[in-house]
């Protein structure tokens, strides 16, 4: 049994491809059923991509530093979609240079997203959040 | 050998008569379809007709297609409509049918009665990749099961909802069967299943019900529906057969009535550097019908497209001139223009308008993004640009004094052009309309037929 169908992509006009084919390969080790969009996703495409699927979860990738634009509306787009409970995670470099991450969190947060992780995280260190919140959701 | 094949058409029934040892095409006729009588009258005059020219004509052997009686009418039903309901369209069109609606999405009660209104043939019925959505499926198959009409349903949807549809239809009336997911994982298509189910459906449902029995009495062929002849003719002259050759990467357009059909035998992959392809695969043998564009009976819809003012403008013609002619075909279907006449210089403008929008519609397009890394593309649909032979068949396209001036609607516009369209192709032309008849002849003789279209089908 899949522990839950999950959503990847790298958002926007975004070609950084390599990160997106690690957290590919962890999360199949890992046990989900991924569905990945590759690079330069539109909002779209995520959630068509999502309802098809029946997914658990969208996690988007977003390296160039343009994050903040490309994600803003996802979450009013899935809600739009009948994809209410989706779990939406991003993570990646967010956002253009050093600024507090603690700010950076909120903003995304407010966007709609359920987790955001701070630059450098591997994908790995959303494993236990992800099991949890698909766990939750399932109930 | 001696080859006779028929294509009962809408309007016409076309014979073509082939003699395998001379390896040569010895005719071809027409006469009226008279499917309301019997079916078989219509052949015999056309046959009567072809003899006349050619003498008495012994063949051993018949081979049908047919797209009488309004040809194949299915409806798709899809979940999403970039990703399972194209699926499901792409599948009918290549099966050589008539999909006159797709929809997506759970259906509404009105888009229940819409589908009563269209009184369709088959109903292709898909949603959710497998273990994907199934709640969309499940719904629409009830909606299905409610319907007024006696259609049968094609489902090929994700797999998990296959036991709940089956119990849902096996409680109405109505004729189904399950088949493979026509999306089982994301993105993958997988249409031979469906376009199999619908083949079958077609020799079942329209070759008993619509009267062509008479003819698949004496046909050494199971009766296939005339685009699927067509289309199996375009992929033997681009691929050829195991021994010989064909042309390579191929477009061919066919203008009607009241649709404008595109084939493209290609993969499509992308020609640029610096491309991510995106959405849905599109098959190598791909068909599309648009029902909105026409020279008789969507000549309404075509002109609404392609704009009126743009139209005269682009022959220099005053406005209320072209409007004239098109009102006039409008009211008079089967109206013809004069040779040389400033008439037919408004049906090629028309015919070019066509073939430019459905090639549109038909090909891939591009989207670009500017990076300080210069210009990376996104491409969705398939990437024509360097097919290098585009083929118009019959009708408007062969009576025209200027062919290649009609299929020029196909070539590209320019760099800045989203649309994938050829950007240099040859043009050619099928003057004797013999495509559905080699694909039908395809079925007995690969390598004749081959040889046949190679000579036939002309450079311009
Ligand atoms: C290679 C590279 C490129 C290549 C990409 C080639 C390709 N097709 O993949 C090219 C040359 C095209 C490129 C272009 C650009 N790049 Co660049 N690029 C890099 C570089 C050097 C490596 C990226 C990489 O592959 N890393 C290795 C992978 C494994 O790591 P990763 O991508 O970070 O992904 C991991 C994690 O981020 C994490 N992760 C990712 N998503 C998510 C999501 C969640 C939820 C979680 C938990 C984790 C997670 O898991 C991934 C796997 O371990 C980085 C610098 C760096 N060292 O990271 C800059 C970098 C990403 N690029 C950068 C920039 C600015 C650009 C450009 C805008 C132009 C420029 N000035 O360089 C363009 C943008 C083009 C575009 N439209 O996308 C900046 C981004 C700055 C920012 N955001 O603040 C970086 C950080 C360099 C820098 N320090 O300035 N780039």
């Amino acid at each position: 049994m899949s522990k839950g169908t999950v959503v990847i992509g790298v958002i926007g006009a975004d070609v950084h491809a390599v990160g997106n084919k690690i957290i590919d390969f962890a999360l199949r080790e890992a046990g989900y059923n991924v569905i990945n969009l590759g690079v330069m996703v539109s909002q779209e495409e995520y959630i068509q991509a999502a309802i098809e699927t029946d997914a658990d979860a969208i996690l988007v990738s977003s390296l160039y530093g343009h994050g903040e634009i490309d994600c803003q509306g996802l979450r009013d787009k899935c809600n739009e979609a009948g994809l209410g409970d989706i779990i939406l995670l991003v993570g990646g470099n967010l956002v253009v240079g050093k600024q507090n991450f603690e700010e950076v969190e909120t903003r995304f947060l407010d966007m709609g997203f359920d987790h955001v992780s701070p630059p450098g995280t591997p994908i790995e260190g959303v494993f236990d959040y992800l099991e949890e919140a698909i766990a939750a959701r399932k109930k | 050998m001696k080859y006779l094949t028929a294509d009962f058409g809408s309007t016409y029934t076309k014979l073509t008569a082939i003699d395998a040892h001379r390896e040569e095409i010895v005719g071809t006729a027409a006469a009226f379809t008279t499917i309301t009588t019997n079916v078989m009258n219509g052949f015999h005059e056309a046959l009567k007709r072809l003899e006349t020219a050619i003498g008495t004509f012994a063949y051993d052997k018949l081979l049908c297609c047919s797209s009488a009686a309004g040809g194949l009418r299915m409806v798709a039903l899809g979940l999403v409509p970039e990703l399972t309901a194209k699926a499901a369209r792409t599948a009918a069109s290549s099966a050589g049918a008539k999909v006159i609606r797709t929809f997506s999405f759970e259906i509404s009660e009105t888009e229940r009665e819409a589908i009563e209104a269209i009184e369709p043939d088959l109903v292709l019925l898909c949603g959710g990749t497998d273990g994907g959505n199934r709640e969309v499926i499940v719904s629409n198959a009830r909606k299905l099961a409610d319907a007024k009409g006696d259609f049968s349903i094609i489902v090929a949807g994700n797999k998990s909802a296959d036991d709940e549809v089956t119990t849902i239809l096996s409680a109405s009336s109505k004729n189904f069967v399950i088949t493979e997911n026509v999306m089982p994982q994301f993105n993958q298509l997988n249409i031979e299943p469906a376009r199999e189910e619908i083949k079958k459906l077609f020799i079942e449902r329209i070759v008993q019900a619509k009267g062509l029995s008479g003819a698949q009495a004496l046909a050494a062929n199971e009766i296939i529906p005339t685009p699927l002849a067509v289309m199996n003719g375009c992929e033997l002259l681009s691929k050829g057969t195991g021994d010989t050759e064909g042309i390579g990467d191929l477009m061919a357009i066919d203008i009607g009535g009241a649709t404008t059909d595109v084939y493209s035998m290609s993969h499509g992959h992308p020609t640029l550097t610096n491309v991510q392809v995106k959405g849905l695969p599109e098959p190598y043998a791909k068909r599309s019908v648009e029902g909105d564009l026409g020279m008789r009976y969507s000549l309404r819809s075509l002109v609404e497209t392609a704009d009126l003012d743009k139209l005269a403008r682009e022959i220099d013609f005053p406005v209320d001139e072209v409007q004239a002619w098109i009102d006039a075909c409008r009211r008079t279907p089967h109206l013809l223009a004069v040779e040389g006449s400033r008439e037919q210089a408004i049906e090629e403008a028309l015919a070019r308008s066509a073939t430019r929008i459905a090639t549109e519609r038909h090909c891939g397009s591009w989207e670009s993004v500017y990076t300080p890394f210069g210009q990376v593309f996104a491409l969705t649909g398939k990437d024509l640009s360097e097919v290098a032979h585009v083929i118009g068949i019959g009708g408007v396209i062969a009576n025209s004094p200027h062919p290649a001036h009609i299929l020029e609607g196909v070539k590209s516009e320019g760099e800045k052009s989203p649309h994938a369209k050829p950007k240099q192709p040859g043009y050619l032309v099928d003057k004797r309309y013999i495509f559905a008849s080699m694909g039908l002849l395809s079925q007995k003789d690969k390598e004749l037929a081959l040889k046949l279209l190679k000579r036939e089908i002309v450079s311009l």
